[in-house]
């Protein structure tokens, strides 16, 4: 079975990186190359997004090869589709992608290297949202840490080597651990393969099915925890936090927008997808049982990632730890299924994966932001900062959109993933969701504290704030609002059509929860 | 001996008459590069019987043992002759220039008949199914080496040389000691026999003399042979000798020298001890040094400033996770050997994967005579063909896809595991992440620093097309074996059924 769509859409960036490889040599024709091919990945992650047929729902847009490795002893095969749960990632992954090259305009130091690594970047991570084989799921994510690697350390600022360091470190020990989980799944005589998901079309039984009534090689509730701990990183979740802020701060503007935009968002997509797909119902195990703690994870980092936000006077690491906050909430709703009641739950998980959207959307934005402000002032440091209001009011708009988007706002889409996830935990677990609320005030705190010292008042003293700086402030340029309005219209439209994205995203929901 | 006889032995014959020729043609007065042409000629010649042997282009042999059994020339042994003989290719052809311009241009002669010789012990060691011979051709092997690693007779040179020799008579003594409890058990050195007589033994029902006569000479030989595939404890000679050795050498010995050891040990224990009680014991052997080996190897290299020393280090790594291979041994009943078949592979792999990364070094290193890995800043601004084919091997060392490295880590992982050993697989895991610490660590300096010496402009003068090409096929090789594994795991698996 072949489509084909999906597989061109996964290598188009890596092939147009090849072809800047080899026959670019001009800065602006590599932008422009980089900007075409990610524009036209957009628009083609936009048209599966619309193509895929609600009515039919499953898998859709299936390519297939049965043997790509035949070996006797790791039977492995490229298959890549999509389903409910992935097509709203695999727009994000198109608009940020696009948006990261748009934002990558005025990046003056190496920059064939540069594009060649965006690109390589973008398409592991379209990779691993449309992989069903587990192997090729793990070769995505793990090869995303090439190109991260170098983009935060050549192209970063602060400590980049450090930072990129701690990141790949951190994210490598999760993969290693995930890779002795796949291996045990796989090695279990009654599983076998590899395929991540039942697809009847193609009389292919998934691992869900077959690990059931399964005798595994290790407890299953250890390859549960070999994966939670994987995906708990890349989250991430407290307590395994620590390398995000560092990275986020010290990466350049389009390198964080997609670093928080979507590479967490494979941890939110992984847990979905392999720890509730895989162990609902498995000998002897149950997320059932693990469920109370993934809610009390998720309630802490929610928490300690807004106390700390509010102690951070740097505008990008303010955000950074913003996110730690937010993506507690995806596993506050993944923990919604810990409970009888189905419907519950796939609201829970709707709201998850409903979060997981508009995060990436509302922090791809706010990143941009920050990024557009800092070129303009040259200092991220907020007690520094006054004033601006007047000098760049167009920016001001938008970061004022991604702040409130950021705090739940009625009407933006902020307030609709986080009230999903509430109303269904809280009959589930009542006192983590009241726990977790407190994060939504925490971010009302942060967010109007941080605009309010940005763009109020009066700007500082000479001394702090140069006048000289401050006078050659401009708005931004008619380009730069391309990127800004890509990522603000699905703010708005699925703040106030919020069926757009859920009706979708219920279809997968329900398909991993059987 | 017959005419199948001279047929089976035709690659090493060949090889060892090469070797004689080219160190007489090095006494008169032909131009060194000559030489280095004849030599890689004649390494693909040998590697053209070889292939004979495996695919029976000009003729099949009637029987694939001769030498009155002692010498069988099955796939296992071609598949470790092409392994050695590819590796031995691409250090004379990638070395090229550190041949005619360094100061090996006056005894490059016996420099290559040397290597020859001690390739012809190697071959011989990974046909023999004998113990007298086994041990033979590992002093075959083995002694040229001694020679190789002094013979520009610097300071660490010699101490290399020495340390080598040293070391390596005492893990021979080792080894034959092993051997004479084996002969003196089973009353034969032929290893078909020997299975056959401990099959008889009945062992542990109630003859523990016997049982830890064999449980002995199991240990003395792994010993012995752990000295060759640089296993923990008996790994302490690899970084001196790497560092004092000629860089050539030194990835010579990397692959070519533990490949023939892995293969000698895969063969002596899947032939000879195969009963059941006996392979638990020993697979644990395997699993608890290949365990302690990567760990100690990765904690080891973290600190080193020397890229020689590190690439020691890294090759200890290596052969733990390579050993796991060994160690995966099927639970239960089920007899199929599936662990080595990945021990294969990753040989396989390692094998471009390494020799990419020293002929680069090798190279760089008679340029700027600096061996400390920040002698390698900003080397991406040199020289970035080299680079990238560093880096890709790197990466390949670290296990990140889509390179070979990953894919023989996830195999042999996955066969550890199968076989009832995931704390291994656990550690194995834990451990590349700490080999990434270290490995990155280079590429960092490669990538990102900026250009400190002026030395490395001199790399510029000679930039070396074989090299080039050398390291570019590997590299590719190193991409492509990774995402398609599938052509390097048929042949593994031609090659095991010798069993």
């Amino acid at each position: 079975m072949f489509d084909g769509i999906l597989s061109v859409t996964i290598f188009l960036p890596v092939i147009s990186a090849a072809i800047i490889l080899f026959f670019f040599k001009n800065n602006n024709s590599i932008r422009y190359f980089a900007n075409f091919t990610t524009g036209i990945v957009f628009l083609l992650s936009l048209m599966m997004f619309l193509n895929y047929d609600t009515e039919i729902s499953g898998f859709q847009m299936i390519d297939y090869f049965e043997t790509w490795i035949p070996f006797e002893y790791l039977r492995s095969s490229y298959i890549v589709g999509i389903d409910g749960l992935s097509a709203p990632l695999v727009l994000l992954t198109g608009i940020l992608g696009f948006v990261s090259t748009l934002a990558s305009l005025r990046v003056e130091k190496r920059v064939k290297e540069y594009h060649i690594w965006l690109l390589v970047l973008i398409s592991s991570v379209f990779g691993v949202f449309v992989s069903l084989d587990l192997l090729l799921f793990f070769i995505f994510f793990e090869f995303e840490l090439i190109p991260m690697y170098m983009l935060i350390s050549i192209w970063g600022s602060g400590r980049p080597k450090y930072s990129a360091m701690k990141f790949v470190l951190f994210t490598l020990f999760g993969g290693a651990l995930m890779l002795v989980g796949i291996l045990s799944i796989y090695m279990s005589t009654d599983v076998g393969t590899l395929i991540m998901v039942s697809i009847p079309e193609l009389n292919l039984v998934g691992i869900p099915e077959l690990i059931q009534y399964s005798d595994l090689l290790l407890p299953a509730s250890f390859i549960f925890i070999l994966f939670f701990i994987a995906f708990a990183i890349k989250l991430p979740s407290w307590p395994v936090h620590s390398w995000l802020p560092d990275a986020h701060t010290d990466a350049p503007t389009a390198v964080s927008v997609m670093l928080a935009g979507v590479l967490l968002k494979m941890a939110g997509y992984g847990l979905i997808r392999i720890n509730i797909g895989f162990f609902q119902n498995t000998k002897g195990f149950s997320i059932y049982d693990a469920s109370v703690f993934i809610s009390i994870l998720a309630a802490i980092s929610v928490v300690y990632g807004g106390i700390i936000t509010v102690r951070q006077t740097d505008m990008k690491r303010l955000i950074a730890f913003s996110s730690i906050s937010h993506m507690g909430f995806v596993m506050l709703g993944v923990s919604a299924i810990g409970t009888s009641n189905s419907n519950t739950s796939i609201a829970g998980i709707n709201g998850a994966a409903l979060q997981m959207f508009t995060h990436g959307t509302i922090t791809g934005l706010a990143f941009l932001m920050v990024g557009f402000t800092y070129e303009r002032t040259h200092t991220r440091h907020i007690p520094h900062l006054g004033g601006l209001w007047h000098k760049i009011p167009i920016i001001a708009v938008f970061f004022f959109i991604s702040g409130f988007a950021s705090l739940g706002l009625p009407m933006l889409s902020g307030f609709v993933s986080e009230i999903m996830i509430f109303l269904s935990t809280f009959t589930i677990w009542p006192i983590a969701t009241i726990i977790s609320a407190f994060g939504v005030v925490l971010a009302a705190g942060y967010i109007l504290w941080m605009i309010q010292r940005i763009f109020f008042g009066v700007k500082p003293p000479d001394e702090i704030f140069s006048d000289e700086i401050y006078d050659q402030i401009e708005d931004v340029k008619k380009i730069d609002l391309l990127p800004i309005l890509l990522l603000t219209i699905p703010v708005f439209l699925v703040g106030i059509w919020p069926s757009l994205l859920t009706e979708i995203i219920n279809l997968g929901v329900e398909g991993v929860l059987r | 001996m017959n005419l199948n006889d001279l047929k089976l032995l035709s690659p090493e014959i060949f090889l060892s008459v090469s070797s004689l020729f080219l160190l007489v043609l090095s006494l008169s007065k032909v131009d060194v590069k000559r030489i280095v042409n004849l030599s890689i000629i004649s390494l693909i010649i040998t590697i053209l019987l070889v292939c004979n042997l495996w695919f029976g282009w000009l003729f099949e042999p009637s029987s694939k043992n001769s030498l009155l059994g002692s010498f069988s020339s099955d796939n296992f042994s071609l598949f470790f002759k092409l392994l050695i003989l590819l590796s031995s290719l691409i250090t004379v052809f990638g070395s090229f220039q550190y041949f005619v311009s360094e100061k090996t241009r006056n005894y490059f002669g016996e420099f290559i008949s040397l290597i020859f010789l001690s390739i012809v012990g190697m071959m011989l060691l990974v046909s023999s199914t004998e113990l007298i011979t086994i041990y033979v051709s590992l002093e075959l092997s083995a002694l040229p080496i001694i020679v190789l690693l002094s013979i520009h007779r610097t300071k660490l040179g010699i101490e290399s040389g020495i340390k080598f020799f040293i070391l390596s008579a005492f893990s021979s003594a080792i080894l034959l000691y092993g051997f004479i409890y084996l002969y003196g058990l089973t009353g034969s050195t032929n290893l078909l026999l020997i299975q056959e007589s401990i099959s008889k033994m009945s062992l542990n029902e109630g003859s523990t003399f016997i049982t830890y006569g064999i449980i002995i000479s199991i240990v003395l030989i792994i010993a012995g042979f752990s000295f060759k595939m640089a296993i923990v404890p008996w790994q302490m000679w690899i970084p001196d000798v790497y560092q004092g050795a000629p860089t050539p050498v030194a990835a010579f010995l990397s692959v070519a020298s533990k490949s023939s050891a892995f293969a000698v040990i895969i063969r002596m224990f899947y032939t000879s001890f195969t009963n059941e009680d006996l392979m638990l014991d020993w697979s644990l052997i395997f699993a608890v040094l290949a365990a302690i080996t990567m760990t100690l190897g990765n904690l080891f290299a973290l600190n080193q400033k020397n890229i020689k020393r590190l690439l020691g280090y890294s090759t200890i790594a290596q052969a733990g996770y390579i050993l796991i291979g060994l160690a995966a041994i099927p639970g239960g009943n089920s007899m199929n050997f599936s662990g080595i078949q990945g021990s294969m592979y990753y040989l396989g792999g390692y094998l471009f994967t390494n020799m990419s990364i020293f002929i680069v070094i090798t190279i760089i290193i008679s340029r700027t005579k600096d061996e400390t890995i920040e002698g390698l800043s900003g080397f991406i601004k040199v020289s970035p063909v080299y680079s990238i084919i560093l880096v890709v091997g790197l990466l390949s060392l670290i296990g990140m896809p889509p390179t070979v490295g990953f894919m023989s880590k996830v195999i042999i992982f996955g066969f550890a595991i199968n076989s009832g050993y995931p704390w291994l697989a656990l550690v194995g895991v834990i451990n590349s992440v700490l080999a990434a610490f270290y490995y990155l660590r280079i590429i960092r300096f490669i990538v990102f620093e900026e250009p400190s010496t002026t030395k490395l402009t001199q790399v510029h003068l000679l930039r070396d097309n074989r090299t080039i090409l050398a390291g570019s096929i590997c590299s590719i090789l190193v991409l492509l074996l990774g995402i398609i594994p599938f052509i390097l795991l048929e042949m593994s698996k031609k090659a095991i059924n010798f069993i």
